[in-house]
């Protein structure tokens, strides 16, 4: 079965660009899971069919059933909650285990029951037909706990599991009572989807056990099956579950997904700015979370417009930065695509715009829930013309808030659409963030001008930068035309001559290359090493960063340098490559980075690791081939 | 005597830009351009409060005419960007510059969602029914069977009415205007400025280089009369030379009469209301075709609706007093946070 990775984090802010030292991506050995819901609800059968399953694929486990104190507490009331948590994993597994990684609360008594003892960033799966006003009073909630920030901090999924469960078998001739009964199958065929688990054992347990009631027997198999369809349809993501780290920097910490890291770097960009935030945008996995985060801001002045398609997410978006907002357009690889043409009329217009793209496993419509790095190319060339523009990436799910925050900045203080590329793993991964207050972040400057100067020309540029002035409606005195036609040098007025329209191509050339004088110089980790360099980047960090660090502990000669900053890139890259006998990039795509260095520092020899299967590195296959190649070298 | 500190209202040239106007002599364009200014002198706006946006397309070449804030962006998206604009900054008067391809080809999807959001900006769609930029296609208005430059044998597809295609999305503010009438021209655009909301003009534009005198009908000298029916709101729908054509209802049906023929009086003939709620009678206004009817000119719906900007604004200003958050950082501490030491 396949285990979620997990993150251990001795989180420390550091600039950006420094690798965060102590900081590990482990392979999960283990996983805690309980279900939880009504004495009546069938949650010790969901429990012990799931133990069966998970044990007959080979895995290790500990169960702790918990059944109500009372046998007949009354229905709805925490003291009549039944649970059955299940501690199941490769090795490791000495116990039920502390709190669950994943809870089912089939109704709000059953998750008031289990409140004190939840893992931050957990997965919790509601029923929410079950969340009516009197069923959360009765669990004891003042008010609805889904509708107020009490699960901010953790992954929720809203399922109306008995309405569904109902809905598939009403054509069997069962009364209520026995169709609701059904509802913990579809419980369980959720949790089966989310784990990987084979539905096939427990199909033959209701053969057996209710050869004589076929209908029954249907209705709990059917009810599976669509839990298990159901999840899938909704594309239910589990967090990737985090071990607490067991060294950290003093100060005070949060859990934190990276679409909702990201949505608050964005909004903290803005504050700096003294600038309004506005999201364009169009629903996509796994990107969407970002704009469900936003939305939740409206009082902190982001503005939203949930636009007809990704080209009116982004063009909107346009709109509102051509007025004066901090504009960003969030999607993943299919919406990228879409959005092409209006980048490049950001990349003429000069205007500043961050765009998101949570990379998923493509081409086409690919591997929406899925993990990949496969967007890079598409983002450092997409585009027709000669259009240069800034790409970024994330490390980690808490870093998420940094580089939203330095996207944003970068496209404002040099007046570029900036790309930031994070991936499904780190959007909808969690991990202890440790909180900045807004005093803590700098101030982002701007290339305002707001009045009026009668020598101005919207193309003027500053030496330092190149970038142009954000001259914005409204400005007395300054009206102006901008427009995805070449622009005179000087003037800003549409120009078709020859050497102009050189000019200007190299001009914005220049002005993308001159912001690596604006940022921090590249790090690498493993100063005495000589013989092998691992390149990464983007969201793999954690695990190549915890790969490389065992077998430096191990005293091999291996060093690592992971990339945030794309293009452009820190101005001592092939300074550090210089040092290397051996470069390997690693990346979850056939080779983008690898074939963009080659095509930057052509002098270097780039060897390749690999994996396009959805998923993330592990660990193990990283530290095998490293040593393949150590080994190599020493024959 | 004192200095004067007040500004004089600004007269339609001064909305004229420094840049030299490319349109073919003769295109339909002009008159736009000399309509959209006369209404922004006659409103009063001022310069740097307005913005033009457009696709691509020779009519959205009009920002680049017009001294104001202007963008002109990429085919299609006008509707798009300018929603941007309006939400960004809800004080300005934000104007859109698109043609019958842009807007209702390659921009449908756009065009269609801002009429139906009914976001406040004025949206003047010129209509040619021909592609002037890339030298004469048809476009989605093009009647069927017309023989362009991409359609030599005749096209095999029927046009959209644009007017139909903005009340279907709910539109609250319709006009068309042919391009020969300035003064018509300007008081819709300045009916168009002071509706809350959406609003769409037709304006039936001549190109004089790839589709010449395809409006000719309704507009020619000798025709126009006769073949034009201006609506006025609270009027009787009348038309024709001597005035004594008219429209009535009869059952579901419009009908033509005369009056002074069959004992039709004045009293017989419909008045017009461009506040009806109820787009029935709209629609079959501006779905009237010659040789049986005249082309219904002027504004033929105006509705109040929810205005999509104001409501947004209105979601952030409660929102910010309801809100438990008074900063960031009351956001960033809420909910589980636990302290290293
Ligand atoms: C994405 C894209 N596709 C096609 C074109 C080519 N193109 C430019 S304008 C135009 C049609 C213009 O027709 P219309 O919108 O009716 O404007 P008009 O020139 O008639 O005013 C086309 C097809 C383009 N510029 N961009
Ligand atoms: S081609 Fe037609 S629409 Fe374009 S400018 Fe000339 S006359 Fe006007
Ligand atoms: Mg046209």
């Amino acid at each position: 079965m396949t285990l979620k990775f997990g993150i251990q984090n001795n989180y420390k802010p550091l600039p950006f660009g420094e690798i965060r030292e102590g900081l590990m991506k482990t392979e999960l050995e283990s996983v805690v899971i309980k279900f939880a819901g009504d004495s009546g609800d069938g949650m010790q059968l969901a429990g012990s069919l799931f133990t069966e399953t998970t044990a007959n694929i080979g895995n290790q486990i500990a169960t702790f059933p918990d059944f109500p104190s009372e046998i007949r507490a009354p229905q709805g009331t925490v003291a009549g909650v039944s649970g059955y948590q299940i501690h199941f994993g490769k090795s490791g597994v000495h116990s039920p285990g502390d709190a669950p990684d994943v809870l089912i609360a089939m109704n709000p008594a059953a998750l008031q029951a289990n409140l004190h003892n939840l893992k931050p960033a957990s997965t919790i799966i509601i029923d929410s037909d079950t969340f009516k006003k009197k069923d959360f009073e009765k669990a004891g909630f003042d008010g609805n706990p889904l509708e107020d920030n009490t699960f901010s901090d953790y992954k929720v999924i809203e399922a109306p599991i008995t309405s569904l469960t109902k809905t598939n078998i009403t054509d069997l001739g069962l009364d209520n009572k026995s169709m609701v009964r059904c509802k913990n199958m579809f419980a369980l065929g959720m949790v089966y989807w989310l784990f990987n688990e084979p539905l096939e054992k427990t199909i033959n347990f209701f053969d057996n056990k209710f050869k004589k009631l076929p209908a029954v027997c249907e209705a709990n198999k059917r009810t599976l099956q669509s839990g298990h369809n159901y999840a899938e349809t909704i594309e239910a993501l589990t967090s990737s579950f985090t071990v607490l780290p067991a060294k950290k920097q003093p100060g005070t910490y949060r859990n934190i997904t990276g679409n909702q890291a990201a949505a608050w770097g964005f909004l903290a960009a803005a504050e700096k700015a003294k600038k309004d935030l506005f999201l364009g945008t169009y629903p996509i996995t796994p990107a969407t979370d970002i704009l469900h985060e936003l939305t939740k801001h409206k009082w902190a002045g982001v503005k939203i417009v949930q636009a007809e398609d990704e080209i009116a997410g982004i063009c909107s978006a346009i709109g509102a930065s051509f007025a004066g907002d901090v504009a960003i357009t969030t999607t993943s690889g299919p919406g990228m695509a879409l959005k092409t043409e209006a980048i490049g009329l950001a990349v003429m217009t000069e205007l500043p715009l961050v765009i998101v793209n949570v990379q998923r496993g493509g081409p086409s419509t690919g591997l929406p829930t899925k993990t990949e790095q496969s967007d890079l190319q598409q983002a450092l060339y997409g585009r027709n013309g000669e259009s240069p523009l800034v790409v970024l990436s994330a490390s980690t799910p808490a870093d998420c808030f940094d580089w939203a925050f330095e996207a944003t900045r970068i496209a404002l203080e040099h007046m570029t659409p900036v790309i930031l590329l994070t991936e499904s793993y780190i959007g909808n991964g969690a991990e202890p963030w440790k909180i900045k207050l807004t005093e803590e972040l700098p101030d982002i400057h701007p290339r305002t001008l707001d009045s009026y100067d009668e020598n101005w020309k919207p193309y003027d540029r500053d030496t330092e930068k190149l970038a142009r002035q954000w001259v914005v409606p409204g400005t007395k005195g300054m009206e102006h035309r901008i427009g995805g036609l070449e622009k005179d040098e000087c003037t800003g007025c549409v120009s078709h001559n020859p050497q102009n329209h050189a000019i200007m191509v190299a001009t914005r050339q220049n002005k993308i290359d001159k912001i690596a004088d604006f940022i921090p110089l590249q790090k690498y980790k493993g100063k005495d090493a000589t013989k092998l360099l691992v390149v990464g980047w983007g969201g793999q960090f954690g695990i190549l960063f915890g790969a490389v660090n065992d077998l430096q502990k191990e005293g091999k000669n291996i060093a690592f340098t992971h990339f945030n900053y794309i293009n452009p890139l820190p101005k001592n890259t092939a300074e550090i490559f210089a040092k290397f006998d051996r470069i390997l990039v690693c990346e979850l795509n056939n080779g983008q980075f690898a074939d963009y260095l080659r095509a930057q520092f052509p002098q270097f020899t780039y060897e390749q690791f690999n994996k396009v299967e959805g998923l993330p590195f592990k660990i193990k296959d990283l530290k095998n081939k490293f040593n393949e190649m150590l080994e190599a070298g020493n024959a | 005597m004192e200095e004067a500190t007040l500004e004089c209202p600004l007269k339609p040239k001064d909305f004229a830009s420094d840049q030299e106007v490319k349109w073919c002599p003769g295109c339909g364009d002009y008159a736009v351009l000399n309509a959209v200014k006369r209404a922004l002198a006659e409103l009063n706006i001022k310069k740097e409060d307005a913005t033009f946006v457009s696709g691509i397309g020779c009519s959205s070449r009009f920002p680049y005419y017009v001294d104001t804030y202007g963008f002109h962006t990429i085919h299609g998206r006008a509707a798009a960007i300018a929603t941007g604009v309006k939400v960004a900054n809800p004080n300005l008067s934000v104007w859109v510059a698109s043609g019958d391809g842009d807007s209702l080809a390659i921009g449908g999807n756009h065009f269609i969602h801002a009429i139906r959001r009914n976001i406040n900006m004025n949206l003047i769609l010129f209509n040619n029914e021909i592609y002037g930029l890339t030298k004469g296609q048809y476009s989605p208005t093009s009647e069927r069977g017309k023989v362009t430059k991409s359609s030599p044998h005749g096209t095999v597809e029927d046009p959209f009415n644009p007017a139909e295609l903005a009340l279907g999305a709910q539109g609250s503010f319709y006009a068309r205007v042919p391009d020969t009438d300035v003064k018509l021209m300007t008081s819709v655009m300045v009916e168009a400025e002071k509706h809350q909301g959406l609003s769409l003009v037709e304006v039936l534009q001549n190109c004089v280089i790839f589709n010449d005198k395809v409006h000719a009908a309704i507009t020619g000298k000798e025709t126009k009369l006769d073949n034009q029916l201006i609506l006025e709101h609270g009027q009787p729908m009348l038309f024709g030379a001597e005035k004594n054509k008219g429209l009535r209802l009869n059952g579901l049906d419009l009908e033509v009469v005369t009056i002074g023929e069959n004992n039709i009086t004045e009293a017989d003939i419909l008045i017009h209301d461009e506040t009806l709620v109820n787009p029935t009678l709209h629609f079959m206004l501006s779905r009237m075709q010659l040789p049986e009817f005249p082309i219904a000119m002027g504004v033929i719906r105006n509705v109040n609706k929810n205005v999509y900007d104001q409501a947004l604004h209105q979601q952030r200003a409660d929102e910010k007093t309801n809100s438990k958050f008074a900063s960031l950082n009351d956001l960033f501490l809420s909910g589980n946070t636990f302290k290293v030491v």
